[in-house]
């Protein structure tokens, strides 16, 4: 299977994501310049976290009209599988490959900590090799992750399971102060109605190594390269 | 001229060896540059000759004081560089954009080496919290660092942060950088080469931090000192991570000769620098500089707007260095040229503005500055500590203390600290060190900064050796070996006789600790003017430690592991309350002498502790430092496991439990591994002290200590956002 990690100006999460997928999951991987306007040699692309144009303006709100996205948006239009992890998910809600959209977190501060999320949907792409329910302990990174979406996308996105991750407590009730930004309804990942196009706040490449704490980010990795291989 | 090189900030013998060096009245222009490359913060005039007793040597440095950071070699084709420096007085006038832009600043310094910066450590000292004006500065100094530090990608991993009054008008705000390269990777701030170009990358230049180094950092602060925030910079770090990435790429694929960031006296400092270390001339034409606005030539040179490199360039190289740089979107164009001779030449659309040796500008005058022993050392070291009261309750003591501002756990700030990304950090902040990894490698790199400045204050000899000790403790404790350090000594006005006594003494104690303890010092910074309305901060050296792990698994943090293991203490506690956490808390006092220290007890102690790492036979370590054994031990159970202690002591309970005695860890064994835990011990003259078992979810001492983790957690943990709502 063979990843193309995107590279804005001001990404800083691509090369944790490379060396993750490269060392850890050993597949093929390739950075793609924001520049490049073909995307076709990659079975999934990763827009990594970061502060793609240092964040100025509006988080993703410069990156979206990179050349590479018109690619990015072509890519998932036929079906391609897409991951954008933090910053790489708010630059997908800008582009409106995903519906919504990120507020400052209710603290108005940067928040840098391990999160449980629980899995809400483990049929998608990105979680069938986890159990519905499930809880994982990733971190998170980010000063604007409190998703927000009008009321008619939020009861489409739950109606049709779109909703992948809810912040939850250890034993994965959600409500209260397991949610660190605000997100509505403890929003934590969401997928497009074709599931293949995720974004999620939690950084999973964090998550993929015992030495760094936890390993349950390796999940959502094993995940889509199962359903790649035809057996998710 | 006369007035003008008066406000700039030169003294009038100075003027006149400019005068005299050139052989006739410099132009303004050129007054300018003499006045940023002649002040204290960029000449270190005062601070030259004590420094120079540092030792500086090891077999592994690479590069020691004098370039942009120091560098060792840690084995296997790789070299660490990194640094500590000061952006105290930018971050008290505008404390978002000073601290900002000291991250800025000592990550450039890093960079330029040709190092990728792989952590941040940030040393913060402030007033107390109860004013609004202290919570103000301490939101916005954190506020600054994480803004830049996160977008740039680099984690910010430790750091300390310690409230006094002294610090009321004149906070610090120390930063630490520390990055990785392959060794031959690593270039110096040098231009050589005659008909090489000098290439100008990153910003345009603008009016932002005109005369930084002179006017804020080279001065006490007084009632004009909120007028000065025009002389504060403006930070971007997007166009910094750029530099960062451009910058490295030019060097992975060798088409540099040398590179210099632009920091304090911006291009001057950067041309002068550069030629005078390359023993080459250099010719600027200073109109290809790009600007944000209409500027003059004085003001182009004196400029410290941010995020600007300097880099010089074989001619046939160029059209990659340009392109490059282009394709991470960023200005770079060549402004000038090296010749030969030291002379550097600066025009401004052909009309010569600036004709002097670079050298002169580069070595500027030296001060052996007067020196008296301040009066009130002797008054507070005889102050009878002794005869305190001490409260019967010494739960409550113990509560108090780990809910103090000094002592409360810190975790609300490094949380708005990326100390993640990059994924190297293994043991986070929090620990007496952090723990970075090297990747594709089985080492580790241990970091820590230390300085406790009211025991440097009571003495400044011995505080300060204290801070060698301790940081290098810090770094014991989590399995590594101290290999080099780095400082920042902060102090008042070295005019004064008595600030410059503790400079010297606090620098010989430096020294000493150093020497004894096998520690290179291979770069620092000297801030001094810190003093508001004519009163000086405590003096406050701090200290960077970087140590290694050869074995990724000899990591240890201070947690008590499991159940059912021997908690040991190696070293002795002495009746030692003077200058202590507790006697500032529980009794308002600063008095007393510090704690001994004695070098060649520590270096055994340290030593006994590595290899008791090392062999696998310890399995958690944590020093004692500020609020003593008892603090030290509440911190080891606060992650869950808690102990039960029973020993017989000679000393009052307060002082067992309280003295700041030095030399000491805090170590979990088993019970079947003691022997060879004294046998180590012994052979070094080390006292091993077992004093009970790791157990259940109490911390229990003698009859003197009865709480449960969960209360002591919260004490610790609920204190600082507490405080800040206030």
């Amino acid at each position: 299977m063979r990843f193309g990690v995107v590279v804005f100006p001001g990404s800083n999460c691509e090369m944790d994501c490379y060396y993750v997928i490269d060392k850890v999951l050993r597949e093929d991987v390739e950075y793609v310049w924001h520049q490049q306007t073909d995307v076709s040699a990659y079975d999934c692309l990763v827009l990594p976290g970061g502060f793609s144009y240092g964040d100025y303006l509006r988080c993703g709100a410069i990156a979206r009209f990179s050349p590479v996205m018109d690619a990015v948006a072509d890519f998932a239009r036929g079906g391609g599988l897409v991951i954008g992890i933090c910053n790489g998910f708010q630059i997908l809600l800008e582009a409106g490959l995903l519906p919504g959209a990120m507020l400052r977190n209710t603290s108005l501060s940067f928040i840098c900590r391990f999160v449980n999320v629980r899995v809400e949907n483990a049929d998608s792409p990105w979680t069938n090799a986890v159990r519905a329910g499930q809880v994982l302990r990733i971190p998170i990174a980010h000063g604007e992750g409190n998703y927000s979406a009008d009321a008619e996308t939020h009861a489409r996105l739950v109606e049709k399971g779109q909703v992948i991750l809810r912040y939850c407590d250890e034993a994965g009730e959600t409500g209260g102060p397991s949610n660190p930004n605000g997100s509505i309804d403890d929003i934590a990942g969401i997928c497009n109605e074709g599931f293949n196009v995720f974004g999620l706040m939690p950084h999973p490449e964090r998550a993929s190594e015992a030495i760094l704490g936890s390993t349950d980010g390796l999940l959502i990795w094993e995940s889509v390269m199962a359903h790649y291989r035809g057996r998710g | 001229m006369a007035e003008l090189y008066e406000e700039l900030g030169l003294s009038e013998d100075e003027y006149r060896d400019i005068v005299r060096l050139l052989g006739r009245e410099p132009s303004k222009v050129e007054l300018g540059m003499y006045s940023l490359m002649w002040s204290e913060h960029c000449s270190y005039k005062s601070s030259k000759m004590v420094l120079a007793q540092l030792p500086t040597r090891a077999s592994y440095v690479l590069q020691g004081p004098g370039e942009n950071a120091g560098i060792i070699d840690v084995g296997g084709g790789l070299a660490v560089a990194f640094k500590l420096e000061s952006h105290n007085h930018p971050s008290a006038v505008e404390p978002y954009q000073g601290a900002a832009t000291g991250i800025g600043g000592i990550v450039r310094d890093i960079f330029t080496m040709g190092a990728r910066p792989i952590a941040c450590l940030d040393p913060l000292r402030f007033g107390s919290l109860d004013s609004p004006r202290q919570r103000y500065l301490f939101n916005g100094v954190i506020a600054g660092i994480a803004g830049y530090g996160n977008c740039l990608g680099i984690p910010t991993v430790a750091g300390d942060i310690y409230f006094d009054e002294c610090y009321e008008g004149n906070i610090l705000v120390n930063v630490m950088c520390i990055g990785i390269m392959p060794k031959e990777n690593l270039i110096r701030g040098l231009a050589t080469g005659v008909g090489n170009a000098v290439v100008l990358m990153g910003n345009r230049t603008g009016r932002d931090g005109i005369g930084g180094a002179s006017i804020l950092a080279s001065q006490e602060f007084d009632e004009t000192s909120q007028e000065k925030r025009p002389s504060v910079q403006v930070g971007d770090p997007f166009t910094e991570k750029l530099l960062i990435e451009a910058c490295l790429e030019l060097l992975e694929k060798d088409l540099l000769v040398g590179l210099q960031d632009l920091g304090a006296a911006g291009i001057s400092c950067a041309c002068s620098e550069t030629a005078a270390r390359g023993g080459v001339g250099m010719r600027i034409d200073l109109e290809h500089v790009p600007l944000r606005e209409e500027m003059d030539p004085f003001e182009i040179m004196i400029s410290e707007s941010q995020e600007r490199m300097l880099a010089i360039a074989e001619p046939e190289k160029l059209d990659e260095v340009l392109g490059i740089c282009e394709r991470w979107g960023l200005n770079a164009v060549v402004i000038g040229e090296v010749t030969e001779g030291d002379t550097l030449e600066i025009n401004w659309y052909g009309e010569k503005v600036v004709e002097v040796p670079a050298s002169s500008l580069a070595s500027g005058p030296v001060y052996d500055r007067p020196a008296e022993k301040p009066s009130y050392i002797d008054e507070v070291q005889s102050v009878n500590i002794a005869a305190v009261d001490h409260p019967p309750d010494l739960n409550r003591v113990l509560l108090d203390l780990v809910s103090g501002p000094n002592l409360c756990d810190k975790r609300m700030v490094y949380e708005q600290y990326d100390h993640m990304v990059q994924l190297n950090t293994v043991i986070y902040p929090g620990s007496d060190a952090a723990v970075l990894r090297v990747k594709d490698t089985s080492k580790a790199l241990a970091v820590s900064v230390d300085g406790n400045s009211r025991y440097v204050y009571l003495d400044p000899y011995t505080g300060t050796q204290i801070a060698v000790a301790e940081a290098a403790r810090n770094v014991v404790a989590a399995g590594g070996v101290p290999m080099a350090l780095t400082n920042c000594l902060n102090f008042g006005n070295p005019e004064r006789p008595d600030i410059f006594w503790q400079f010297k003494e606090s620098v010989r104690g430096l020294a000493d600790a150093a020497r004894y303890l096998e520690l290179p010092v291979v770069s620092g910074n000297v801030s001094f003017y810190n003093e508001s309305f004519g009163t000086a901060i405590y003096p406050t050296p701090v200290v960077g430690m970087v140590g290694l792990i050869g074995n990724l698994d000899n990591r240890r943090t201070i947690a008590f592991p499991e159940e059912g293991l021997l908690v040991v203490m190696l070293g002795d506690t002495v009746d030692e309350l003077g200058g202590s956490e507790y006697l500032k808390l529980v009794h308002g006092m600063v008095a007393g002498r510090p704690p001994a220290v004695d070098l060649r007890m520590e270096k055994g102690v340290q030593t006994t502790c590595i290899e008791g790492i090392r062999r696998g036979i310890i399995l958690s370590a944590h020093d004692c430092s500020e609020g003593g054994a008892a603090v030290a031990l509440l911190e080891c159970s606060c992650s869950g496991i808690g102990a039960s202690l029973e020993f017989a002591s000679a000393l009052a309970p307060v002082s067992w439990l309280f003295s700041e005695s030095q030399s000491r860890f805090v170590v979990t064994i088993r019970e079947e591994e003691l022997e060879a835990l004294r046998k180590l011990a012994d052979g070094r003259k080390v006292p091993v002290h077992v004093l009970g078992r790791t157990s259940g979810d109490r911390l229990i001492i003698n009859d003197w200590i009865d709480l449960a983790v969960g209360e002591m957690r919260s004490a610790r943990e609920e204190a600082l956002e507490e405080r800040l709502k206030a």
